[in-house]
């Protein structure tokens, strides 16, 4: 097994320790939960199961939250 | 001075089963600075405001937020799919805005070329269906043709949303009929969308019996956005008035508002 996981993050490559949950990706990135949503591989991850999901080698994840628009 | 913010206070309007009372929806783009967009957001008397979908800067964690200066506890916000292309895309992005907010009211518009940003009714029509399926509440954004907005209605919109002109143009309500024609056969709410300038363009919309309108350039890029927020309201509100009034009837020729009997 690998010593760390290559993920997808917005785009940019980010390595994190096998095991990891999405909670503990969002944690690493200074992110409050509450104020974003996370798709992985082209899916929604709810909120309430960030915390169970485990991320594997090769993941894409798109992390969003809400900016100024029209 | 006169009270100029209570018209009406039972004049109310309603989509999707949520009460307002502000029939002005501001954006949040464009500002200098968020401090300046809540302070207009305020002026505006806005209770709802539309908001980008986009993602987060993982190497700036410390950016602030749009929620940090305006809280999504007192005003709606309404996720939009502005630069969305696709109905695929507009979906993916609304249903990433409903895991992050937590609601279903959205906005949807579906863009066809980014010169003119004029919506893509195709690929607006089947988004609307797909999002109303999914049990999103799809306020949508369209042309300015009477057909089309039945047929958004008849696939679950639960509002329409017609430009007056393209969006961030400034250029005013182009077409008085087309708008005219979209309230008189909607039974959801109609707010114009995008192409107000200034404040008579507003009670524009509000005369020929829309119930609100959605604008953002007009304000954040006016010299003092904050006036330009108010007087907004105003006009809104003005507009609104003016067409419950139900204005004169207009006559060829004058007509003299003193009596004839009695001159000198």
């Amino acid at each position: 097994m690998a010593d760390e996981l290559l993920l997808t993050v917005n785009g940019e490559p980010r390595r994190i320790a096998p095991g990891s949950s999405i909670a503990d990706l969002v944690a690493s990135l200074g992110l409050d939960p509450k104020k974003v949503a996370v798709e992985r591989n082209a899916e929604i991850a709810p909120r309430s199961t960030l915390a169970e999901v485990i991320l594997a080698d090769g993941d894409v994840l798109e992390i969003v939250h809400f900016v100024g628009g029209g | 001075m006169t009270d100029t913010t209570a018209a009406n206070p039972a004049d109310t309007w309603t989509v999707a089963g949520r009460t307002f009372t502000s029939r002005l929806i501001v954006g949040t783009g464009k500002y200098k600075d968020f401090e300046q967009n809540a302070a207009a957001v305020e002026a505006s008397g806005a209770e709802i405001v539309t908001v980008a979908v986009r993602r987060v800067n993982v190497s700036d964690r410390n950016a602030p937020m749009l929620t940090d200066f305006i809280d999504p506890k007192k005003i709606t916000y309404l996720p939009n799919t502005a630069g969305c292309f696709t109905a695929d895309d507009a979906i993916r992005t609304l249903r990433l805005a409903r895991e992050a907010g937590g609601w279903d009211l959205v906005k949807l518009e579906v863009l066809g070329e980014a010169r003119t940003l004029y919506p893509d009714m195709r690929e607006t029509l089947k988004a609307t269906e797909i999002l109303a399926k999914e049990g999103f509440l799809p306020m949508v954004y369209c042309v300015d043709d009477p057909i089309a907005a039945k047929q958004l209605e008849e696939v679950g919109a639960v509002a329409v949303m017609p430009l007056g002109a393209p969006i961030g143009s400034g250029l005013g309500i182009q077409n008085k009929v087309t708008i005219r024609l979209i309230v008189e056969g909607a039974k959801v709410p109609v707010l114009v969308d995008a192409g107000v300038g200034t404040a008579s363009e507003a009670a524009v919309a509000m005369e020929l019996g829309c119930d609100g309108v959605l604008m953002n350039t007009a304000i954040a890029e006016a010299r003092d956005p904050i006036r330009m927020a108010r007087a907004m309201k105003l006009a809104v509100m003005a507009g609104r008035d003016a067409y419950l009034a139900g204005r004169m009837k207009t006559r060829r020729y004058a007509d003299p508002s003193s009596p004839l009997a009695g001159l000198i």
